[in-house]
């Protein structure tokens, strides 16, 4: 049976999850879930994902409590990393094989996660739902370009943010740096220039232009 | 000591990763952070968290920083010692992955802010905002109403052993219950059965009464 991947193009958590799949050249079907017409909430689609939420990956069946139960994975981060073990192999290597080197993968994973995520996703909901007064997207701004100036000091010393190679530490930023690029905050990469150059690194990835050619922005 | 973290009494997220040195049954040195006297923002706190947050952590010449990063590293690395807190079947640890995330994503938002509210406000002699707290109590409840149905068709969240996806909410979770934020918990049966069962390890007694 194929990989199924339930979303939405303008969904920046799917498109995370397009360009994983795309890095491990995995073949899926993109099932589009209509969220305008509330389809995310139907009882069927909560059935596989608790929150109402795109993306959720289909893939096979797993055995619990000796049933054969369809696996649904949900939340973005968490099947970019199922795909990147699973296919390990396949197209690009996404998690590093060291130990050691996986660690430090990982803080940057939860950095994006827990500093970069927060104040982004603010940004985003604002200016795909209308403004919700200049004051509020202030503070958000501010908190992402503080975590701006940590990636310019860290990508001094790093090629990628995990280290001498693009990982899911990477991949994971790039809904985000994508919609950034393309509104005003384009300026905050002036000053940064190691961010700016990791940036126009990333997003110029085979595997992202695919997604990017897919998204409304 | 190979393995130190740096860390602050009262942190959760110090405490997520007290919580899995102690079930991997690790020696460790604490080393304390005074934040009343900024030691989180000195240069050579920096350069351990680049954020200037508890925890940091170092095990030989490995720096880590990012409670969760931290765990996992403990939970692969120390594999063998202590409990297993992950899955190794491949298609069960991406379910224990699932509920990783929203912990961090959904749970661990909308208690932070109730956390400071109830728990350290209070305690600085501060008054709560009770407009944020009837915010996030609401949040927190969605939350809490798909962890009941969760938890009503499996014993642990991530499946049917304890893993860092239940370990990474004790430390919360402690603080609420002692706030009126408990009664939340409380009215649903199977998320106040796994609240008891998970405060009741001997780890986690261990790592808060050490």
């Amino acid at each position: 049976m194929a990989v199924k991947l339930y979303g939405s193009v303008d969904s920046e958590a799917t498109q995370r999850v397009q360009a994983c799949l795309h890095e491990k050249e995995v073949e899926f079907e993109f099932v589009t879930v209509n969220t305008a017409a509330g389809e995310h909430k139907t009882p069927s689609f909560l059935a596989c994902s608790p929150f109402g939420e795109v993306p959720v990956l289909e893939d096979g069946a797993v055995t619990l409590f000796g049933l054969n139960i369809r696996l649904f994975v949900t939340e973005s981060r968490a099947i970019t990393q199922y795909i990147a073990h699973k296919y390990d192999g396949n197209g690009t290597d996404l998690i590093m094989k060291d130990p050691v080197k996986l660690a430090v993968q990982t803080v940057w994973m939860d950095t994006e996660n827990q500093r970069f995520d927060p104040p982004f996703s603010k940004l985003i909901e604002a200016a795909t739902q209308g403004n919700r007064g200049g004051q509020d997207v202030r503070q958000y701004e501010k908190k992402l370009e503080n975590v701006l100036d940590v990636y310019e000091q860290r990508l001094k010393e790093s090629k990628y943010l995990a280290g001498d190679s693009f990982t899911l530490a990477d991949l994971h930023h790039l809904p985000g740096m994508h919609f950034l690029r393309s509104t005003k905050a384009k300026g905050w990469f002036q000053g940064r220039p190691h961010v700016r150059a990791w940036a126009a690194d990333i997003l110029s990835r085979p595997a992202w232009v695919k997604v990017a050619a897919m998204s409304p922005w | 000591m190979a393995i130190k973290l740096y860390g602050a009494a009262g942190s959760t997220a110090t405490l997520q990763v007290q919580a899995c040195l102690a079930e991997k049954d690790l020696h460790y040195e604490f080393v304390s952070i005074n934040m009343s006297y900024k030691e989180h923002k000195t240069p050579e706190f920096l350069s351990r968290n680049p954020f200037g947050q508890v925890p940091a952590f170092e095990d030989g010449d490995l720096k880590l920083f990012e409670s969760r990063a931290i765990t996992q590293y403990l939970a692969h690395t120390y594999a063998d010692k202590g409990n297993d807190v992950i899955i190794k079947d491949p298609k069960k640890m991406a379910i224990v992955a699932v509920w990783i995330e929203v912990e961090s994503q959904k749970f661990d938002p909308a208690c932070s802010k109730l956390v400071w509210e109830l728990g350290y406000k209070p305690m600085f002699g501060m008054t709560s905002d009770d407009v944020v707290v009837e915010e996030n109590e609401k949040k927190l409840e969605q939350v809490l109403d798909v962890y009941e149905s969760r938890l009503s068709q499996s014993k642990y969240l991530g499946g049917d052993s304890f893993t860092l996806a239940d370990l990474h909410h004790l430390p919360v979770i402690k603080y609420l219950m002692g706030t009126k934020a408990k009664r939340l918990f409380e009215a649903r049966p199977h998320v106040s059965a796994w609240v008891a069962d998970i405060q009741s390890r001997p780890a986690w007694v261990k790592a808060i009464t050490t």
